[in-house]
């Protein structure tokens, strides 16, 4: 069991949280024009990536998404930084 | 008959005598005997039989390491399955049954296996069952394997215990060295729990000479318990911790008598494995037989029970450890040799069928005995190290697998850092703790010799007892070239057993490294996994179960559906009415009296998420699929929310309020991941502009009147919404209260949805139904609604509807042509794969063969050279209640330019015929609306 720490509520157990994604997985821009290849990247290919990790998760009990910070080999989780603003 | 029990000594009470049966046998023992020291002390060899050989087995450990013999015990009418009967106390009255033996393990019927044993090696099962077809072997195969019975007629068992506990150190292990470190710990001002898997604390004090502090063991024991206990650390026995888990967990299960096990969460600031060292039995034809024992097995079965193995006992040891127990057995009165492997001499078989009678050793001499008490070194309890992540080194000296040091936050003492004798494991204790003094042990030598199993040893000679994987096992998976670890463990099945190898995988990997010219460390260790031992699936699941695990959702409503005889059922993770009837007879009624008069029904769980603020019209443009900024206030629109897949997630009618407040009415078992799919974007879209989203449901109820009288009902419940025209609403009032009405149908006639504040519910309800009481009309059930709607061909989002179904697929196609802004999903649907022709498309479907309804699940089949392929399913199928004739539903390849066309549909076996028509079986220009 994981301690994960919402920015809104702080450290709350694996439970609690949804998983949204890989952060910067940024929705591309151009609407019907976006290459299909551009737009099946976007929805299936991630990095899945050995290590340190930046994903995107939500506290289910508040409904905060933020930013998460993690090491998928070590399972250390950085504390979660609320979203940005608009990209 | 050859271990007995001493007239003195031990811990156990003579004076309070018990009993307890084996395979049906009386055993007798006494208070503070585990079963095994009574059953040693019976005299009993043969107390199981081997996994897979069915070889005769009995006792060859004393504690948590035993591969032998496993038990079910019935006590007090719980049953126990699968128990080592090393670590349980004899209870009086216990019922104890061999595992995997039947009808007892001296009887077994499938003894005879062993004589076959040599046609029989690693992977015969999987080489000779394969053809023509594994399942026709298995049910048969399957009966002969396993280990505990369950049984049946039992009631479920005791419901686990949980407990979250906080403290800063936990000490696994409560010998000498973890009772050291507690009390370092705790007197050094930390709270600290110290668990131990045994029945009392002691480890090895219990059953080894020492000299702690000038003081013997047994003193030193004493009075560290009281400081213990003055100190106020919590000592838990016959508490296993079995797992280390991420971010500093640490699981322990207690077993407790009368009781349900208790399972212990703890994340303390520091972990302190002081859990030992295991004995490793030593490589000789037929080292299996009843009668051969762990050396320090036997001196723990003396020390602490009074029972000596035998009369003639023969002690191998390729260590220093052997010196004591030959001491120990020739002061209890035993003839007692000393094999030491150091010197050169091993033994090389043993003699015996039901039990040892004798062995050679490699002089050629033949000694004669009734026990064999074996010590092959001894291997560190590293288990909860690994598990945190911890690396291993290879220590030459003491041949064994050591903690690295700083390779994990769990810190490592005494036997698990490979540090077998007491003063060596002292002297480690403050620079490990950062503490400072520690008791002093007086130094004693350990010294071991290699006595691996060999490449090409003669006769049958065991490495993993309990799986029955011996020395032409590893051979034979080398021949077959699974030489990696993890490969050499699944081909022989090498430490897959319920002792997960305790006593065998290091010989296992000593020996492939023999025979593959590899060291130890280079062959390596196979993945340390929790549980340490295993741990009943009670304990894990503790109180959750039924209801708490999954709380149904309780509508206002529940008392007065109830007093109205209705059937509950759970929908969406809520209990609704089903009918109103005695029996499912009432469904179609409730439904033909709606489309005739008027029903009512609680639609209080259809989602009711509030999205307000001055960006909330863009905002919902861009998470709907429909356009909805072009609503007028006062108005509502149906319409789809997609995955950005293009995939429909659900559907639902959107109120528009005023200009900057909406109602998304969202399907009610999609309330939670439709907020959720709100809030996301929202926050990740939307970040600084003016929406609020708020979940109104819980604190809403809804009570929709349906049906030709609906009006009418309305009116006579004191509801003005006469001027309300379909797909509008408005507030009005009930009484002095705001009341919600919104006109929109999900049964194809005419329909408002009243919704009040929650605790309203009762009054709406009651004025409701009985006006339409005195309309000819009633409360209705929801299956009742589920036919009133596919008649209409109304969809249910995930029954009508699959996780590949786009919008187009359910004949939605304009806002995907006419829709100006972007919306979730849209790119999905231009895609090669959504604008595919031959996709599965809604369809109406209707008996062509006069057979009755349709079966839900059913498949289209479509045969083409020969070969079935299915072209779709059906979806929803009902008696109809406007039409006289079964109606259904279905998701079927091309069925939008199908309609007309018959399909064959198949389904259990069976074959029926079906026409294809438009999903919309009653008034399809929606006549009855207005009616």
């Amino acid at each position: 069991m994981q301690i994960f720490s919402c920015p809104f509520c702080g450290p709350r157990p694996e439970t609690e949280f949804h998983f949204g994604g890989e952060a910067g997985n940024d929705r591309p821009h151009g609407g019907a024009s976006v290459p299909a290849q551009d737009w099946a990247a976007y929805l299936h290919l991630r990095h899945n990536p050995k290590g340190a990790a930046r994903e995107i998760w939500m506290h289910t009990t508040c409904l905060e998404v933020f930013v998460m910070e993690r090491d998928t080999l070590s399972m250390r989780a950085e504390p979660g930084q609320a979203l940005g603003g608009h990209a | 008959m050859s271990a007995y029990r001493l007239p003195q000594g031990g811990e156990i009470d003579r004076t309070q005598p018990l009993s307890f049966t084996y395979d049906g046998r009386t055993v007798q023992g006494f208070a503070g005997d585990s079963y095994a020291s009574a059953l040693l002390a019976s005299g009993e060899t043969v107390l199981g039989r081997s996994f897979k050989y069915r070889r005769p087995r009995g006792i060859f450990g004393a504690g948590v390491e035993e591969p032998n013999i496993h038990a079910d015990i019935r006590l007090n009418g719980a049953l126990h399955l699968n128990q080592r009967v090393t670590t349980e106390a004899a209870q009086n009255g216990a019922q104890l049954r061999a595992c995997g033996a039947a009808p007892g393990a001296r009887s077994d019927r499938t003894r005879f296996v062993d004589l076959f044993a040599r046609f029989i090696p690693s992977g015969f099962y999987y080489k000779t069952f394969m053809r023509p077809n594994w399942h026709l072997f298995e049910p048969s195969i399957r009966a002969m394997a396993g280990l505990g019975r369950v049984d049946a007629t039992q009631p479920e068992g005791m419901q686990g215990e949980q407990r979250n506990h906080h403290c800063d150190a936990v000490v696994v292990g409560a010998g000498p060295v973890g009772i050291a470190a507690a009390l370092m710990l705790a007197e050094g001002g930390l709270s600290v729990v110290l668990c131990d898997d045994g029945t009392r604390p002691g480890g090895s004090l219990l059953s080894r000479v020492a000299v702690i502090d000038g003081m013997d063991g047994a003193a030193w024991l004493a009075q560290a318990l009281a400081r213990l206990n003055a100190a106020g650390v919590t000592l838990l026995t016959r508490t296993t911790a079995f797992g280390v888990y991420d971010h500093g967990l640490i699981a322990l299960n207690q077993r407790r008598e009368g009781q349900a096990d208790l399972f212990w969460r703890i994340r303390p600031q520091q972990i302190v494995l002081a859990a030992g060292a295991i004995e490793r039995p030593l490589p000789f034809d037929r080292n299996d037989l009843p009668g051969i024992l762990s050396a320090q097995a036997g001196l723990t079965y003396l020390r602490r029970y009074a029972v000596v193995a035998g009369k003639r006992v023969v002690i191998a040891a390729n260590n220093d450890t052997g010196e004591e127990v030959l001491r120990a057995l020739r002061d209890a009165g035993a003839e007692a040799t000393l094999i030491d492997t150091r010197k050169g001499t091993t033994i090389l078989s043993a003699q015996g069928r039901q039990q040892v009678t004798g062995v050679t050793l490699s002089t050629g001499e033949a000694i004669a005995c009734d026990a064999v008490l074996v010590s092959g070194g001894f291997t560190p309890t590293i288990h909860l190290h690994a598990q945190s992540g911890g690396k291993l080194d290879w220590d030459a000296a003491k041949l064994a697998f050591v903690p690295r040091p700083g390779s994990s936050k769990v810190i490592t003492l005494g036997g698990v850092a490979g540090h077998f004798t007491l003063a060596e494991a002292f002297a480690a204790l403050p620079a490990a703790l950062g503490l400072g003094q520690a008791p002093q042990a007086e130094p004693q030598s350990y010294r071991v010799a290699e006595a691996w199993p060999k490449p090409g040893m003669k006769g049958r000679v065991w490495i993993d007892y309990q799986h029955d994987v011996t020395v032409k096992d590893v051979e034979l998976a080398r021949r077959e070239n699974f030489i990696s670890v993890e490969h050499l463990k699944r081909y022989t099945t090498l430490g897959m057993a319920t002792d997960q190898g305790k006593t065998s995988n290091l010989q296992g990997l000593a020996l492939m490294g023999a025979l593959t010219g590899r060291t130890i460390p280079e062959v390596g260790t196979t993945t340390y996994r929790p549980p340490f031992t295993p741990v009943p699936l009670a304990s894990f699941a503790g109180p959750r179960g039924g209801a708490r695990m999954n709380p149904v959702r309780r509508l206002a409503l529940e008392a007065q559906h109830r007093a109205a005889g209705a059937k509950m059922g759970e929908y969406g993770g809520w209990l609704r009415p089903i009918h109103y009837g005695t029996d499912d007879s009432a469904i179609l009624a409730e439904a033909k009296r709606a489309r005739a008069t008027v029903g009512v029904y609680d639609a209080s769980p259809l989602g009711k998420i509030e999205v307000m603020g001055r960006d909330a019209a863009e905002f919902l443009d861009f998470v709907y699929y429909n356009t909805m900024s072009t609503l007028k206030p006062g108005r509502c629109r149906y319409g789809f929310m997609l995955t950005e897949g293009g995939i429909v997630h659900d559907d639902g009618v959107l109120v528009r309020l005023d200009e900057g407040r909406f109602i998304v009415s969202c399907s009610s078992s999609h309330v939670a991941s439709v907020h959720a799919l709100l809030e996301e974007w929202r926050q990740d879209r939307y970040p600084d502009r003016q929406i609020w989203i708020h979940d109104a449901t819980p604190e809403t109820a809804t009570v929709t009147v349906t049906g030709p009288k609906a009006l009418a009902v309305l009116e006579r419940a004191g509801i003005d919404a006469a001027e309300l025209p379909h797909m509008a609403t408005g507030w009005t009032q009930l009484d002095e209260h705001e009341l919600r009405v919104s006109r929109v149908s999900f049964t194809g006639d005419r329909s408002y949805e009243l919704s009040v504040r929650q605790d309203l519910a009762p009054l709406l309800w009651d004025r409701a139904v009985a006006a339409a009481e005195a309309e000819g009309g009633g409360a209705m059930g929801i299956e009742a609604l589920m036919i009133l709607r596919a008649e209409k061909g109304f969809i249910v989002i995930g029954k009508d509807t699959d996780g590949m179904t786009r919008p187009m697929d359910l004949g939605s196609d304009a806002p995907l042509l006419r829709k100006k802004a972007d919306f979730l999903g849209r790119r999905s649907l231009t895609l090669p794969e959504a604008q595919r022709p031959d996709r599965n498309q809604l369809v109406g479907l209707l008996p062509a063969d006069g057979q009755g309804m349709l079966p839900v699940g059913a498949h289209g089949v479509e045969t083409h050279q020969g070969a079935k392929r299915s072209i779709g399913y059906v979806t929803s199928s009902h008696q109809g209640a406007g039409v006289d004739h079964p109606i259904a539903l279905g998701l079927i390849e091309r069925g939008a330019q199908r309609h007309g066309e018959e399909i064959i549909l198949h389904h259990l076996g069976t074959t029926r015929r079906a026409k294809l028509v438009a999903p919309c079986f009653l008034d399809p220009n929606g006549d009855r609306l207005d009616a």
